[in-house]
């Protein structure tokens, strides 16, 4: 009874149990209160495609990246097993499949065979690959463990927290949220249509797996001989690999349902044995392909042929502390929104599009939502691509003194809308809250006259350029709290040696 | 062939009519009653929220205790125990089942030594001597400035809290609740529920520099019980200060001065701002407490307009040669 529990469709499905799981777990402790050290990247850097077009943008593979090379060799010997046994999506859209579709015998055979519409994927591939190969990073928009790390992180986990606080003390709200949650939707509702729509269709990691896969050692292989063409095997097929005619393993999520639905067993995994129907090679029009690539080798230049935060320095890409300079930051950015989850004051945004399309998506902090963290150097801890580099709390505050702090941006009073400024109004709010010791802004006393005549003593405050680091608490808790009267641009930022304008600091 | 669109309705008979006439009368009736229960000029249904008020946490005062006490010592426990056994125990603020609730300043994301918070060791003493006088819960909380779990994590105070017996109660956006405060500057402002919900409250400030007000210490501490848009009231920072002060009465204050912050307030973060003085002051009159945490930071009552304001309208005494002050060192 027990060994007829454990057959391969089951063990598959405690695997998957397990990794979806494991995935919103370790999402889950990537918080200050958790984080402890665990591995929360874990499964981007298991992600092939990241560690592979990362390395063709900057030719590094990037610390623990090297854990994707498990799944490419295990992809070499066994197959494209990470798509339905590990893929955190894959097995979301399998559920969302089986939730949506009431699958009777004849549709099985029209929705679960392979289609010539599953070769899209191989040509996006073909397209991000080219821009990574010339030295843009875009995979980061439809490779799907950043996909759903990010749709986690900024729609998922502050949606399921809404009006019942149990994940955050304060609701988080992401910019461009709302749109984020609904490619995700979108993503699982296309299930309703064909199952596993965006797997075998549109998935760029399938592909580069696929491509991976092209001639395992083990596979699974159909025996003529036992084979009575019933088409059961298509039943509850994943990737549409045609095991009832040629298999082809480039397709093959290794589900092993075909096996458990054969009532001849007649399908096997492994090592492929005489009577072994032949297997499908790749259905891939290599003009096509090319096509693709040199249609993304086009769109290149013109992505560089427009103002982005490359060309110029934008004033509100102000980007997390141990961010690398902007060049490599874009070569490197896969858009997971690690970092967006992390931060404890939610000041971590997906960028619309104001570090240009090339960085959509990309962290920029908004400080009326948030501010850097004197003492927090959480969000350089998960990045799995290094574009933000480990900072120790020290390095970040310049201790011991005499070392530079790490400045993210300067902040600038609007003297319009500063009330001691304006309007004689006692504040000096962003005085107070300003972490730096000393104070990067202080006051001057000045006797002002009222309207009435009457004299009087008031602190208006000033920025000293030098020791502010750009934290933005003081855009933060100003009560002008729509438009603050003392705001943070990218200017002075460290990381940065052309966005500068101070001669002497 | 006739279309299979083409079937027919079947009659009714007069049953049938009936009924179905009934049921339709039945809906506009039920659209009208809909209109006339609804009908307003209103654009929105306003619901009236409840507006809560404080309740008066103090206790009876006793003239046979002094009405300040100042231990010094090295130990905070031991100052804490002393201090407040000389204004007659915890035994005489907390009763047996009672809930306590203790306002620690937990503003910043500090370490200890930094001193821009309440010392952890002050804060697990008093919830120790709450839960030995038998009270039921004793909760810890603020409404920090930079990020809460920071804060309360990286100041000590929720690892010495949880330690003690204590629980760390954090408020969340739903936590508020409008309160009224009554005062000339502050009218309804959002408060933290457990204000509302605690039987006694004991004040832990810190004593420490600030620029605006000049000192932050058992008065200013009292902004922590605000949610909302505080930050507007720094723009008559005196006012708003007198206002807390009279709005909410704590029972007891115990007031850290083990590690004085001089300069660069309320922030810190700087060593050599720090000022070691290992001092712990306890009290029932919040003004007489402030009072005399003002020679820490080198400053006279007449300094700060709070504390005059505060006593004209009867809050307490700063005028500590009219007051017994109990000295021990420990």
């Amino acid at each position: 009874m027990i060994a007829r529990l454990f057959t391969l469709r089951n063990i598959r499905r405690i695997y998957a149990f397990f990794f979806i799981l494991l995935f919103v777990l370790l999402l889950w402790l990537t918080g200050f209160r958790r984080i402890k050290g665990y591995e929360t990247p874990l499964f981007l850097e298991l992600d092939p495609l990241v560690a592979v077009s990362s390395f063709l943008t900057s030719w590094t593979i990037y610390k623990g990246l090297v854990l994707s090379l498990f799944i490419i060799a295990g992809t070499l010997f066994f197959g494209r097993f990470f798509c339905s046994w590990i893929c955190p999506l894959g097995i979301i859209n399998q559920v969302a499949g089986s939730i949506f579709n009431k699958l009777r015998a004849v549709d099985t055979v029209a929705l679960n065979s392979y289609r010539p519409l599953y070769r899209l994927k191989y040509y996006i591939l073909a397209i991000l690959v080219a821009l990574a190969a010339l030295g843009s990073l875009q995979i980061g928009l439809l490779d799907p463990i950043p996909l759903i790390t990010r749709s986690f992180a900024v729609s998922v986990f502050p949606g399921l927290n809404y009006n019942r606080g149990w994940l955050y003390l304060k609701q988080p709200l992401f910019q461009g949220g709302t749109f984020l949650g609904v490619i995700f939707l979108a993503v699982l509702f296309a299930n309703r249509f064909l199952p596993r729509f965006w797997c075998r269709a549109v998935c760029p990691l399938g592909a580069l797996l696929g491509l991976l896969s092209f001639k395992p050692l083990f596979s699974i292989w159909r025996d003529v001989d036992r084979c009575t063409d019933c088409k059961k095997c298509l039943a509850h097929c994943h990737g549409g690999c045609d095991p009832d005619t040629a298999v082809r393993t480039t397709e093959c999520h290794l589900c092993m349902n075909c096996i458990e639905d054969c009532p001849e067993d007649a399908i096997h995994y492994g090592l492929s044995g005489l009577s072994s129907s032949v297997h499908m090679s790749l259905d891939v029009s290599r003009r096509r392909l090319i096509e693709s690539a040199v249609a993304g080798a086009l769109v290149f230049p013109v992505l560089r042929s427009t103002i982005t935060s490359k060309t110029s320095p934008q004033y509100r890409v102000i980007r997390p502390p141990g961010s690398i300079r902007e060049v490599d930051f874009l070569r490197r950015c896969i858009k997971c929104g690690e970092c967006m989850k992390v931060c404890p004051t939610n000041a971590i945004q997906p960028a619309l599009l104001e570090a240009g399309f090339e960085g959509t998506w990309t962290p920029v902090l908004i400080n009326t939502i948030g501010y850097c963290e004197y003492n927090c150097v959480l969000c350089s801890h998960v990045c799995p691509t290094g574009a933000i580099t480990p900072l120790t709390v020290e390095k970040k505050l310049g201790k011991p003194a005499g070392q530079k702090p790490l400045k993210i941006g300067t902040a600038f009073y609007d003297r319009g809308r500063c009330l001691p400024w304006a309007m004689n109004i006692d504040c000096i709010v962003c005085e107070e809250v300003c972490p730096t010791s000393p104070k990067a802004i202080w006051f001057e006393s000045v006797e002002v006259q009222l309207r009435d005549g009457t004299k009087k003593i008031l602190k208006r405050p000033r920025i000293d350029a030098n020791l502010c680091i750009g934290c933005g608490i003081c855009e933060n808790k100003c009560p002008i709290h729509d438009y603050p009267a003392v705001r943070v641009t990218s200017i002075g930022e460290t990381r940065s040696s052309t966005n500068q304008m101070i001669l002497k600091s | 062939m006739a279309s299979k669109h083409n079937k027919r309705e079947e009659g009714s008979s007069r049953r049938q009519f009936l009924l179905r006439t009934a049921a339709v009368c039945g809906l506009a009736a039920v659209s009208g009653v809909w209109g006339y229960a609804f009908y307003s000029k209103e654009p929105v249904r306003r619901s009236d929220e409840k507006i809560y008020t404080f309740r008066d946490y103090r206790v009876e005062e006793k003239k046979i205790y002094p009405q300040l006490a100042v231990a010094r010592g090295k130990d905070a426990d031991k100052m804490v125990r002393a201090a407040i056994e000389k204004i007659g125990g915890m035994g005489r603020f907390v009763s047996p089942g009672e809930k306590v609730l203790l306002k620690p300043n937990a503003a910043w994301d500090r370490q200890p030594e930094q001193a821009a918070n309440t010392n952890p060791d002050v804060v697990a003493s008093v919830v120790k001597l709450c839960l030995e006088a038998r009270a039921s819960e004793v909760w810890v909380t603020d409404v920090s400035v930079n990020d809460p779990y920071r804060c309360f994590a990286r100041s000590g105070i929720e690892d010495a809290v949880k330690k003690a017996g204590g629980k760390i109660r954090l408020a969340a956006e739903s936590d508020f609740v409008p309160t009224d405060l009554k005062g000339e500057s502050l009218k309804v402002w959002p408060v933290s529920r457990f204000y509302h919900q605690a039987d006694k409250v004991i004040d832990l400030p810190v004593v420490k520099h600030h620029s605006l007000s000049k000192c932050t210490m058992a008065m200013k501490n009292l902004y922590g019980s605000l949610g909302g848009q505080r930050n507007r009231l720094h723009q008559d920072i005196n006012t708003a200060i007198a206002d807390l002060s009279s709005a909410i009465r704590p029972t007891l204050i115990v007031m850290d001065a083990t590690r004085v912050l001089m300069r660069n307030g309320p922030t810190g973060g700087n060593l050599s701002d720090v000022s070691i003085q290992n001092t712990v002051v306890a009290g029932i009159d919040i003004v007489a407490v402030e009072a005399y945490g003002l020679r820490f930071l080198d400053l006279k009552v007449e300094d700060i307009p709070f504390i005059g304001m505060a006593e004209k309208r009867g809050i307490g005494i700063s005028d500590l040669k009219s007051l017994t002050v109990a000295e021990i060192n420990v």
